[in-house]
């Protein structure tokens, strides 16, 4: 049993508290470690997903105790995919914080970082539900400090709903726990698949309850229409590179909705039916409308680009809820696609913030540094809003590519197209109020000069664009491992098997003391 | 006793419900400790109720009861106590900070809001 798996947790576990702890006042060791720290986070999860490419499933116990008693982490390619994910991200951004300096707004950035890192990781690498909980608190906890980080009344204001929206969603979660609990005697994946699958329709009534209260928690992590609410503002408040990082904290909630109802509660499965196309697909499609029309709608930057993750998220939302193989995989493709985008915007907006001391859509002086930021959002705003040059266009191509056939396909064709064009619309508009207008301007003499954002700045999201780049030009290869991804989830059994079936301690009567 | 507990959980969430859809944060803190309270108690009985049986192996005893929901409870008891702290402190420096203590974006648009409401 290789130990690589835990040490993704563990790492970020351990650096945390060394840097609140050693390096509280050096601001230069609190940097080059927690660089350091992704960086061996980065060659790990790339080890990891190299490992289970090819089909395998790492599995992790700890204190090797047997499968239902003790705790596991599992590695399969879905959950190394939104490491590897995580983890790249995650470089770009503190390369950000550094660049930019906001690691030095307010106290222990670098820390809470980490604990972020942690929840994540853990989050995506849990074969249980209960630590799946307790990892989301780990990311949760970690993110109201880094979203109330350098402080402010408005930043505390938003974080304060932030904090109790989320509260909200646990104390949700903790329910549908008890019910499953209650319900079948277990909380770990593995066994609930094969636990559930056995109950009758006859006594469904606990395990119903549980599931819809599972999909509330998720779509309240994934920020689904009418479960949105929290995330405008505090997307839009949080400091940049904190926003770029909460790109990936939507997907956490993505992620369980396709983990837990692919193998827990299958799309076949009878005391679940009609959950996904009743409920969670016309939940998508109007957030995919509402998110869109926000970003037509927003006078500010960074309200904008958190609409447009709500939009990109109702987008994901829409793949996932077709719940056939090719949706989901199309689900993976745009996903990894928004992630990097949303990230990408977010970091823009916060260019535009240091260029020019706000980020109201109206026209004023030309910001410092414009001609570099202007030409990232152009990326930028062509890949979220699906054009065609970038993966956006492709992404929504595979999405539309899987409705195709299904009974609602007329809706999500409309949908999804007009969407496009109404986000178009939002994004050209704020484009040319922030990059064009301004050169119409004539006195710009009399505004303060503002310092044109660092170097890093600029590397950062220009490295995140080259790895939007990077995802369409290599698309045939990301989608061909995304459709392998869906086959592994759609053909749950090896999962199960390698998780309950290895021996371990307590597993077979003759290793019982 | 089912009734009794089935009651108190029931009780307790609705006021906790009622308290956490108020406009101002200290209502609305007071109504998520008594939803988490609640979540506690249902936590703890979703390992079924039984009175006076010991949770570990012992010699000469038949009836058992469920030891993991105590765990579970225990673990959710920590992880609410610290995040009821977390909010108070960040309620309190939103309320010093801003001298308001609603919960919802003002409409009037004292600070800095031309973005509207969420």
């Amino acid at each position: 049993m290789s130990h690589w798996i835990i040490a993704l947790i563990v790492l970020p576990a351990m650096l945390a508290p060394f840097i609140v702890l050693a390096a509280r006042y050096h601001i230069r060791i609190q940097r080059t470690f927690s660089l350091a720290g992704v960086l061996a986070l980065i060659a790990i999860a790339a080890s990891l997903a190299w490992q289970v490419s090819d089909g395998s499933i790492v599995l992790y116990r700890l204190s090797d105790w047997a499968a239902p008693f003790g705790i596991v982490l599992v590695g399969d390619r879905l959950s190394t995919m939104m490491v590897l994910l995580t983890v790249v991200l995650a470089l770009f951004v503190l390369l950000y914080a550094i660049g930019s300096g906001w690691d030095n707004r307010g106290r222990h950035f670098h820390a809470l970082f980490q604990f972020q890192l942690m929840g994540l990781l853990g989050a995506f690498l849990t074969g249980d539900l209960f630590n799946l909980f307790v990892f989301f608190e780990v990311l949760l906890i970690a993110s109201y400090g880094l979203m109330i980080h350098a402080g402010g009344n408005v930043r505390l204001r938003a974080g304060v709903q932030y904090v109790l929206f989320n509260l909200i969603g646990s104390t949700l979660f903790l329910f549908a726990l008890g019910s499953i609990y209650a319900e079948t005697g277990t909380l770990n994946m593995a066994d609930l698949a094969n636990r559930v699958a056995m109950i009758g329709p006859e006594d469904s009534v606990g395990i119903r309850v549980a599931s819809v209260l599972l999909l509330l928690v998720f779509a309240i992590k994934a920020a689904v229409v009418p479960l949105h609410f929290w995330l405008p503002s505090s997307y839009a408040e949080a400091p940049g590179p904190v926003g770029a990082l909460f790109a990936i904290m939507t997907k956490v909630g993505a992620y369980a909705i396709i983990r837990v109802y692919t193998l827990i509660f299958p799309p076949d499965l009878e005391v679940t039916a009609g959950l996904h196309e009743v409920w969670l697909l016309p939940a998508a499609l109007v957030s995919l409308t509402l998110g869109m029309a926000g970003v037509l709608a927003a006078r500010r930057l960074d309200r904008l680009v958190a609409f447009s993750i709500i939009g990109s998220m109702g987008m994901v939302m829409v793949a996932i809820a077709l719940f056939t193989p090719s949706g989901i995989a199309a689900a993976l493709y745009y996903i990894v696609h928004s992630t990097l985008a949303g990230a990408v915007l977010f970091l823009i907006s916060d260019l535009v913030r240091s260029g020019r001391g706000n980020v109201e859509l109206t026209a004023q002086p030309p910001m410092a540094g414009i001609s570099l930021t202007a030409g990232l959002f152009f990326v930028g705003a062509i890949a979220m809003a699906g054009l065609p040059p970038l993966s956006g266009f492709l992404g929504k191509l595979l999405v539309l590519d899987s409705a195709y056939g299904t009974d609602l396909v007329v809706w999500i064709w409309a949908v999804v197209l007009i969407s496009s064009l109404v986000s178009l619309l939002g994004f050209a508009r704020a484009g040319s109020i922030l990059f064009w207008k301004p050169h119409s301007l004539s006195d710009p003499a009399d505004t303060e000069q503002m310092l044109r954002p660092a170097t890093l700045s600029y590397v950062a999201t220009g490295g995140l664009v080259a790895l939007l780049v990077a995802h369409t030009v290599f698309a045939g290869q990301v989608h061909g491992y995304t459709t392998r991804v869906a086959a592994q989830l759609f053909a749950p059994g090896p999962y199960i098997a390698t998780v309950l079936d290895t021996p371990g301690k307590l597993s077979t009567p003759k290793e019982d003391h | 006793m089912e009734i009794l507990v089935a009651s108190a959980i029931g009780i307790l969430t609705a006021g906790g419900l009622y308290l956490m859809l108020r406009l101002r944060t200290f209502p609305v803190i007071l109504g998520m400790s008594l939803l988490t309270y609640a979540v506690n108690v249902f936590l703890f009985a979703s390992g079924r109720l039984t009175v006076g049986a010991p949770p570990i192996l012992r010699d000469g005893v038949t009836v058992y009861t469920d030891p993991l929901p105590q765990a579970l409870v225990l673990t959710a008891i920590v992880i609410s106590f610290g995040m009821t702290a977390v909010v108070v402190m960040i309620a309190l420096g939103a309320f010093l900070g801003s001298d308001d203590d609603h919960v919802d974006d003002r409409p009037d648009g004292a600070d800095r809001q031309p973005g509207g409401r969420s």
